[in-house]
């Protein structure tokens, strides 16, 4: 029975503020979630702390909201112990890029085959609109006192270095685009990473859906916004990285990725940046250590008898540790 | 080897290279726990640990060492502290020794111990030389072999044992085997012909029954196993990354499946970026159906105390084990301390129910390993598996453990194919009991939607702040801990151990790795016909109020023996029982407690009953 999109709705009262960004990302999971071939029952959705994070409340699947900044390792254990799971985690750029940047690196240097979608509007908005670590040097959004005094954080130029091996930028009111990626996300091999930009009507004042949308800069002819976002794919970039690729193309990709990655402003890319199919999977990994590890995951290993008896062979583990072995001849 | 039960205690430096290391070995017929003030027997291989431990030697008793070391002046070994260097120089002195290995010897000479002397170098170049090894830096990693065999011939012992025990540690590399036995073989003669009369304490065998030697994370890491963790993580962090180190490279094992000849069961161990990461994955894990743990010390669970209190809000069974070492900050990471109680009893904000069991020797680190999971499972809230360093790093011949006596029991848990429990209608997590706690979907499971927050959360999961929700949940998470009270059996609870004598003049109250010292000493007072009762107190959290204080009321004198500053279970029992245990003895210098310790403070405390006291204990170098 395919899954439709009223499925995934739950009675959980909405309370994101009219026009956030939320909606739009939501609303592109959940469909994103209907075209896809998966279980529903098997999806596992995993947040951290902040108004994104309540996506998981409102959507009608596995949710586990859990502490600020500790999305990814809560996510992470539950791939690990059960890999048929598939696993989508959410939060927000202060979330994971302030205080879960550690584990945002560490994550990449895993690539558990799992999907990040950031919430990515450069501020605190549940705490009434602090700077976020994506928030440009020098922007004063209208709840900062002062202009913003840090550099910011580039998801795309960071998840590069962490090693993430699918990296891709949307914009929450492109729907159809964020659709398509989180598929793409989520069929990719590894970790992925989707860097949604969205406005925070209530905090961000200055990325605002009019901005992004480009309506305060019309095109002299048709006097139609010209939006600051436009399509990779269509301006013919490619971010693949695929088996059998030399060492030098190789380096041309990632080369690309920082080009397109300071691309600001006027310009804004979306789509894939970068996606390279030839790391392998921290699964792939572990089955070379632990052959049954896919068969048998660590959910699903059967450790005791219908009486409670383990079955683990106690005497072979531990034969090292034997320290009266032989009887002396006397 | 030969029956002989043996007891080691192993004390290093935070450093990887350079400290002073060294390991102190207990034999005996009987079954011993504990180490004592003194040794017979001293053997060195280089001339620190000849400065630091020659007075430690037992009168009768002998030191091994090499004549090298005679002209060395102790204050030129820059790895001694200064005030170690001034005690003993200040003790020379009183004697008119010079501050040298030379004054050391003769302070020993003047005691009528006995000197043992061996070359090493020349053993190492007789060595290199025999199996055609020109480095004799390859040759000089044997130097410790070389001083066990040198103890085999002084003790008298069988050489024989010698030989297995070589064989058996370097089976797998021919080379390095053949280094060490023939070396052994040198040294052992070369104190055979040193020794013009017996050492006066002598190695026998004594009847054999099988036995394992054990160190306390090898113990818990094989309980891990049998009681079904499958998931472990960890940030390395002393004396716990053992544990874990252990757990990986028996990733792989056997299974006893009837069938099903060669099947293998596994654990994933995952090194993580912080213990942050490592609690919040086994935590997801958990979620997901493993049984998942993870394993730290003090700083470590400091870093832990945001993921324990979700996993608390989420009844989530996911497992801690927590090695006890010296605090706060990085403290002493390698000594020894159980100075953690009454921070793991209320560590992170707010309040929610939690398991702390607390073990007191090899055994128990085995056994409670399984029975951690059990608790966690059933009733449905993180627990904690309380060790220290002391039992970490100590190890211990013990029967075999069994991996039949613990039955493990998962609780209220939906079968995976979601059939049975808490069928029917729609899945509520978190739905209202009478014992408090729910039936337990994983991850993946057809039918069992559910949602975790850490925000307070209605029965489905999601986030409710409606008051009255708020005093149900609460009400529903803190009932476990009642109902986990009344589930676990008293024997679990504590033990309770006494002396044949009818009457108790003293009642010893203590908890952890004291419980080898105390039983030991136990066995000295009652040869001297002092009738002693020991409280050991193994669940902290729910804490057996009722047992306790049914224990202490009627007793005559009560002590306190902890090691840490303020007497930490004394605290947590005159908080819940209003018992106030007036004599303390404490220890907190960071090495573990003697059995001779524990026999003289006890006495202390038994010779003037009246006075309300604290001793500190300060033995150990």
């Amino acid at each position: 029975m395919a899954l439709k999109l009223t499925d995934l709705k739950t009675d959980v009262h909405n309370d994101w503020c009219p026009g956030c960004g939320d909606f739009g990302i939501e609303a592109s999971l959940k469909m994103a979630l209907t075209e896809m071939p998966v279980d529903i029952d098997k999806v596992a959705l995993f947040s951290g702390i902040g108004c994104s994070s309540k996506l998981v409340h409102f959507t009608n699947a596995n949710g586990i909201h859990t502490l600020h900044g500790r999305v990814l390792p809560y996510a992470q254990g539950a791939k690990l112990a059960n890999p048929e799971l598939e696993v989508i985690a959410v939060g927000g750029d202060g979330d994971g890029l302030g205080i879960g940047v550690g584990h945002f690196v560490h994550a990449g240097r895993r690539n558990i085959d799992m999907t990040y979608i950031i919430h990515d509007n450069g501020v605190y908005g549940l705490t009434k609109g602090q700077a976020s670590p994506t928030l440009k040097l020098g922007v004063q959004t209208k709840s900062l006192p002062e202009p913003n005094i840090n550099t910011n954080v580039d998801p795309i130029m960071l998840a590069l270095a962490a090693g993430i091996t699918f990296i891709a930028r949307s914009y929450a009111y492109n729907t159809k685009h964020l659709k398509e990626m989180i598929k793409k996300a989520v069929a990719h091999k590894g970790f992925a990473l989707i860097d949604a930009l969205q406005p925070c009507p209530t905090y961000n004042d200055i990325n605002t859906k009019e901005w992004y949308g480009g309506e305060d800069r019309l095109d002299p002819t048709t006097k139609r916004p010209m939006p600051r976002t436009y399509e990779l794919e269509s301006a013919g970039y490619d971010g693949r990285i695929t088996p059998g690729m030399s060492e030098e193309d190789e380096e041309k990709k990632l080369l690309q990725v920082i080009e397109k990655s300071r691309e600001w402003g006027d310009r804004i890319p979306i789509g894939v940046f970068y996606q390279n199919e030839t790391v392998p999977t921290y699964e792939e990994r572990i089955v070379e250590r632990l052959s049954n590890y896919l068969k048998e995951p660590p959910a699903k290993q059967q450790f005791s008898k219908d009486d409670g008896k383990s079955i683990v062979n106690l005497s072979s583990v531990s034969k090292e540790l034997l320290y009266e072995t032989m009887v002396l001849a006397q | 080897m030969g029956g002989l039960w043996t007891f080691g205690l192993r004390e290093y430096y935070s450093s990887i290279k350079g400290p002073h290391s060294y390991f102190e070995v207990r034999v005996n017929s009987d079954k011993i726990r504990s180490h004592v003030n003194n040794v017979d027997l001293l053997a060195t291989f280089d001339a620190e640990t000849l400065i630091r431990h020659a007075d430690e030697v037992s009168s009768g008793g002998g030191i091994l060492y090499d004549p090298s070391f005679t002209n060395i002046q102790v204050d030129k070994i820059e790895s001694i502290e200064t005030p170690v260097v001034l005690r003993i120089k200040a003790r020379l002195a009183k004697q008119s020794l010079p501050a040298t290995v030379a004054g050391i010897l003769e302070e020993a000479k003047r005691r009528n111990l006995n000197l043992y002397p061996i070359s090493y170098d020349d053993i190492i170049a007789k060595t290199a030389a025999q199996i055609g090894e020109h480095q004799l830096s390859k040759v000089s990693r044997i130097i410790n072999v070389l001083s066990v065999a040198a103890s085999f011939a002084i003790l008298g012992f069988d050489e024989t044992y010698l030989n297995q025990s070589i064989e058996r540690t370097f089976a797998s590399k021919k080379k390095v085997f053949e280094m060490n036995e023939i070396g052994a073989r040198f040294a052992f003669d070369a104190v055979k012909a040193l020794l013009k009369q017996p050492f006066p304490f002598q190695l026998r065998p004594v009847q054999n029954q099988p036995r394992i030697l054990v160190m306390g994370n090898e113990a818990v890491a094989l309980g891990k196993l049998v009681g079904g963790c499958r998931v472990q993580t960890y940030y390395p962090i002393t004396p716990a990354a053992d544990e874990s180190e252990f757990l990986e490279s028996h990733e792989n094992f056997e299974l006893l499946d009837g069938g099903q000849i060669g099947r293998k069961g596994s654990i994933l161990v995952t090194q993580t970026e912080d213990e942050i990461a490592a609690i919040t994955m086994a935590t997801g894990a958990a979620l997901a159906g493993a049984r998942a743990a993870t394993s730290t010390s003090g700083p470590g669970f400091s870093l832990m105390v945001e993921g324990l209190g979700w996993a608390g809000m989420n009844e989530v069974p996911v497992v801690i084990t927590h090695y006890q070492r010296g605090g706060p900050a990085t403290g002493q990471p390698t000594r020894h301390e159980q100075g953690d109680l009454k921070f793991v009893l209320s560590a992170a904000h707010g309040e929610f129910p939690r398991i702390v069991l607390c073990s007191g020797d090899m055994e128990e680190c085995f056994y409670d390993a399984i029975r951690i999971f059990n608790y966690a499972e059933r009733f449905q809230m993180p627990s904690i598996h309380l060790i220290d360093k002391g039992l970490a790093n100590c190890s211990m011949t013990i029967p075999p453990p069994r991996a039949d006596l613990i039955p493990i029991e998962r609780g209220k848990l939906i079968p995976a194919n979601g059939k049975g429990l808490g069928d029917g209608g729609e899945y509520r997590r978190f739905e209202f009991t009478e014992d408090g706690v729910s039936p337990r979907a994983v991850l993946g499971t057809p039918g069992h939607r559910f949602w975790n927050s850490g925000d307070e959360h209605d029965e489905m999961g999601h986030i409710e702040e409606d008051p009255e929700n708020r005093i149900k949940m609460m009400d529903k998470r803190m009932s476990k801990l009642e109902t986990a009270g009344r589930e676990i059996p008293e024997e679990e609870k504590v033990n309770f151990f006494r002396s044949s004598k009818n009457e108790a003049d003293i009642t010893i109250v203590s908890w952890g790795s004291t419980k080898g010292a105390i039983l030991d000493a136990m066995k000295l007072l009652e040869r001297e016909g002092v009738g002693v009762e020991f409280l050991q107190i193994r669940l902290a959290s729910p804490f057996p109020t009722e047992t306790i204080r049914e224990k202490l009321l009627g007793a005559r004198l009560l002590v306190d023996i902890e090691q840490n500053y303020s007497g930490q279970m004394a605290a947590v029992i005159a908080e819940k029982t209003m018992i106030d245990i007036k004599n303390k003895i404490v220890k907190f210098n960071g090495r573990p407690m003697s059995q001779d310790e524990i026999y003289q403070s006890v006495r202390q405390v038994l010779s003037s009953p009246s006075q309300n006291r604290r001793i500190v204990l300060t033995h150990g170098a």
